[in-house]
């Protein structure tokens, strides 16, 4: 390659050139910063050392635990395709739509991020509930959503949506306009722009945003366990049955957690090493 | 965090509290403030508004004792006490917890404080017209019942298995409180908790009483705590509970005697 | 007209009055913030006139009267490509890709879309880039990419927004020379603040300058008599064409102007223009001796400041001199002078 030393492609092995000094780091930084790794790490690390080595296996493959397991692995996927087609275009209106209440509507929008779960779920009950605002007209229809599968579906895209709109919309705002433009000078329809050129753009945002909107999913507790109750195999999902296991029998809770860790960081490292080539 | 609140927080407040708690013990003030004593007392989060009470007219008692109410679910106590919780007193709302905290050498002899049956719940009006356990097993009815693994849970279990039937509820929730929630939203023809819950929720509810509950009444049994630094105090305490008083105070809120 | 515009828009001070013929180039030369951006989203899509009408080839692309809408086409559908200034190729997509992306995006299957990119590639030597990704492309070759996929879009009207500016210095005379090429039969707008762009791409000039049009006409001519300020403050340069000889430009007078061609192996006989400022021009009442110059009989038709110097206007160039030379030579017009230019201040291209 005989590309001369202003192309992106230098630039970027420059950013893992032995010769280059890290600038914008005070040396005090790392103390704090690595005090915060402990600070995640340890409890982990002491949740590791409370597992029961010989019994794991038979803990986490109870009939109870697969079941949470697999309706969990299930439901979260559901919500993260849910959160992919209602987030997208989501956060394609917030980062490019030019109207008024632009901001107001993105305050809204990740309420769920600053509502404790367990409001959610109040909330999802009021609206989705038999008494609900919807939920009275889709007893009507025969729809029932409390209590059911797809309760915990709903719970779970609720609170993970906001994850993956403020992650997408932010990458889309830094992405800027100006491939579009020349996509679309070159006879581009918006669509084919949309397919062809932001999003692949974005794609490292659009990804971080889908592994944080499962990995939120995945960890629902508080509007799973007042939206759509408990029951094994339809709505106790990991963290549900994790919290009940806990009552009777801590060491499974220790071994279900350790699984569900476990999950959260093969998909994160997964996706992290996809997204960043 | 340590389920250590003021003594006005809701039960509401307990069962968030309870969500959150972890393994993690915080080290919560015991000893003397302000020239004062303070009790720590933990306590079944059915029994937050009789020990709310009873710890009240014990400090109009005890001018310069300051009690401190911990409630939480009892397994949860009892875990934290485990931990080293610097509590003086705990009563538990069921005698298999307590039961392992004497095994561990961590209490002295329980003494039984108050008994409590299920009784069934229904949204006022009881639309689903139940009148007897019997009508729990209709198929379409939308039942909320306890888990098994907790005590309510467990009490359902012996009360359903000893009149043969079987249920098949829409959900098993993590505490009673989870339950009555699920009736009082209407989302739930029917539920099964303590008669203190249908008791506390008044007019939200309308109770059901049935015969078959006497198969699995729960027993709170209440101790103090090995090596307090109060004994003498955490003594007292658990007599007050114990008084014609105190036993008011419960039979007041739905409570039977032991 | 192929291409034209008439269109104010009130918010940006912009009102301006321009077109293209089919096939030509005109280029808009202004300051930054002269409005040549302006022009070219209104061109583009990317902004909506308040006032006026935009046609290509009788169709109205867009229209307003007084703020209200009353025609839009939307980008995509106006068979107008934008070139900017950075090649903004898609880093996702290879360069055949890329070049592939106009074709594709009309409508043209996978297959024939790609052979077309090819095709393309292969009429501009890039083939040996086509599997590449843009961030293993230097500046020059990205921009060369960015042109061809700009054209293998078949747009009815091209507009190039500073194509230079990004470059390195040492790589824009062939991407002028690969412009020049293209861009021979395509209608096409250039937005530039730079002369060189203007004179050697451009049918046509447009001066625009606070919004406005304050010049317009062919290349050579705008350039060499300016007559607005804007023009003669970045303009004013003696343009002399010919033909090559192999060392210098012939011109019709007969005199040889010797300089640097900028290209080399250029054949003899090619239609070439010398360029060079008038401050390289130096003025004398007999022929100077010493090293060799070209040199102009010519005589002296007015006499103007020109900032701190005096600019000296013959039939033949102007020269930039100072106000004591003027009185030492008693330059007046009328006067007969021979006017010396070095050849290394000359530089010839060819036209």
């Amino acid at each position: 390659m005989t590309a001369p030393a202003t192309t992106r492609a230098a630039r970027r092995r420059a950013t893992r050139d032995p010769a280059e000094v890290a600038a914008g780091l005070p040396r005090w930084a790392f103390l704090p910063a690595a005090v915060g790794g402990l600070f995640v790490v340890l409890p982990l690390i002491a949740l590791g050392t409370r597992v029961d080595l010989t019994g794991y296996w038979g803990l986490v493959t109870s009939e109870s635990a697969r079941a949470a397991l697999v309706l969990s692995l299930r439901t979260a996927a559901v919500s993260t395709l849910l959160c992919l087609g209602l987030g997208v275009p989501m956060a394609i209106v917030l980062a490019r739509g030019r109207f008024r209440g632009r901001n107001l509507l993105r305050a809204f929008v990740l309420v769920p991020l600053v509502l404790p779960p367990v409001v959610g779920g109040v909330a999802l009950l009021a609206t989705f509930g038999r008494r609900g605002l919807l939920g009275e007209s889709m007893e009507v229809a025969g729809l029932q959503v409390a209590f059911s599968t797809t309760a915990v579906v709903i719970a779970q895209t609720f609170v993970a949506l906001p994850f993956l709109v403020i992650s997408l919309e932010g990458s889309l705002r830094s992405a800027g306009t100006r491939y579009d433009v020349v996509a679309a000078s070159l006879g581009a329809g918006p669509t084919t722009v949309l397919r062809r050129v932001t999003l692949p753009l974005v794609r490292p945002g659009l990804l971080s945003g889908t592994v944080l909107a499962f990995a939120r999913a995945l960890g629902e507790f508080g509007a799973t366990i007042t939206f759509a109750g408990s029951l094994q195999g339809v709505t106790r999902t990991l963290p549900l049955e994790i919290y009940l296991q806990r009552e009777t029998d801590p060491d499974a809770a220790v071994a279900l957690s350790l699984l569900l860790v476990a999950i959260a960081v093969v998909v994160i490292a997964g996706t992290h090493h996809r997204a960043t080539p | 965090m340590t389920a250590v609140l003021p003594r006005r927080a809701r039960a509401a407040g307990a069962a968030l509290v309870a969500a959150s708690a972890a393994v993690v013990v915080t080290a919560c003030s015991t000893g003397t403030t302000d020239g004062g004593t303070t009790l720590t007392v933990y306590a079944a989060a059915s029994l937050t508004e009789a020990f709310e009470q009873i710890a009240a007219d014990f400090e109009t008692e005890h001018p310069d004792v300051d009690v401190r109410l911990g409630v939480a679910g009892s397994s949860t106590l009892a875990a934290q006490i485990q931990q080293g919780a610097p509590a003086d007193v705990f009563a538990s709302a069921d005698t298999s917890t307590m039961d392992e905290l004497v095994a561990d050498g961590l209490v002295s002899t329980p003494q039984d404080i108050a008994a409590n049956a299920l009784e069934i719940v229904v949204p006022p009006g009881n639309p689903a017209g139940v009148s007897a356990l019997a009508d729990l097993a209709e198929p379409g009815l939308r039942l909320v019942v306890c888990a098994p693994e907790v005590p309510c849970g467990a009490a359902t279990t012996a009360v359903v298995g000893h009149a043969g039937l079987t249920l098949h509820p829409v959900s098993e929730e993590q505490s009673v409180t989870d339950v009555l929630g699920k009736v009082t939203a209407g989302e739930a023809d029917a539920g099964l908790v303590y008669v203190t819950d249908v008791a506390r929720a008044g007019d939200q509810v309308e109770g059901v009483m049935f015969r078959e509950s006497a198969a699995a009444v729960n027993t709170y049994p209440i101790a103090t705590i090995t090596g307090t630094p109060r004994p003498a105090l955490a003594d007292e305490f658990v007599d007050a509970v114990l008084s014609d008083d105190g036993r008011a105070v419960l039979a007041d809120l739905g409570f039977a005697a032991p | 007209m192929t291409f034209t515009l008439n269109a104010s828009v009130p918010s940006r001070g912009f009102d301006v009055t321009v077109d293209v013929a089919e096939g030509r180039t005109l280029a808009l030369l202004g300051p930054n913030g002269a409005g040549k951006s302006t022009a070219l989203g209104l061109a583009a899509g990317t902004l909506r006139p308040h006032d006026g009408e935009i046609t290509l080839d009788g169709r109205a692309l867009a229209g307003a009267r007084a703020g209200r809408r009353t025609v839009w086409v939307a980008p995509h559908r106006r068979r107008v490509a934008l070139l900017a200034q950075d090649p903004m190729l898609f880093p996702h997509l290879s360069v055949r890709d890329n070049v592939a992306f106009g074709p594709r995006s009309q409508g043209r299957s996978r297959r024939e879309a790609t052979a077309a990119a090819d095709g393309w590639l292969a009429a501009t030597d890039l083939t040996a880039l086509a599997g590449r990704r843009p961030a293993a492309l230097s500046g020059g070759q990205a921009q060369r990419v960015a042109i061809v996929r700009a054209l293998a879009a078949a747009p009815r009207l091209l507009l190039l927004d500073e194509p230079m500016a990004a470059l390195d210095v040492d790589v824009t005379p062939t991407l002028r020379q690969t412009l020049q090429h293209l861009l021979a039969r395509q209608t096409t707008v250039i937005a530039t603040h730079d002369v060189l762009d203007a004179l050697l791409l451009a049918d046509e000039i447009a001066v625009i300058d606070g919004g406005r049009v304050v010049e317009r006409g062919p290349t050579a001519e705008v350039l060499s008599r300016p007559r607005s300020a804007f023009g003669a403050s970045i303009a004013g340069f003696n343009l002399l064409s010919g033909t090559w000889t192999g060392h210098g430009v012939a011109t019709a007078s007969g005199a040889v102007v010797h300089g640097y061609a900028t290209q080399a192996d250029m054949p003899a006989g090619t239609a070439m223009t010398a360029v060079f400022r008038p401050a390289a021009v130096a003025l004398h009442l007999t022929d100077p001796h010493g090293s060799p110059r070209n040199t102009f009989r010519a005589t002296v038709r007015s006499v103007e400041p020109h900032g701190a110097l005096v600019r000296v206007r013959t039939d033949q160039l102007a020269a930039d001199v100072t106000p004591q030379a003027v009185a030492e030579l008693a330059l007046v017009p009328g006067r007969a002078v021979v006017a010396t230019v070095k050849a290394a201040e000359v530089d010839v291209y060819p036209r």
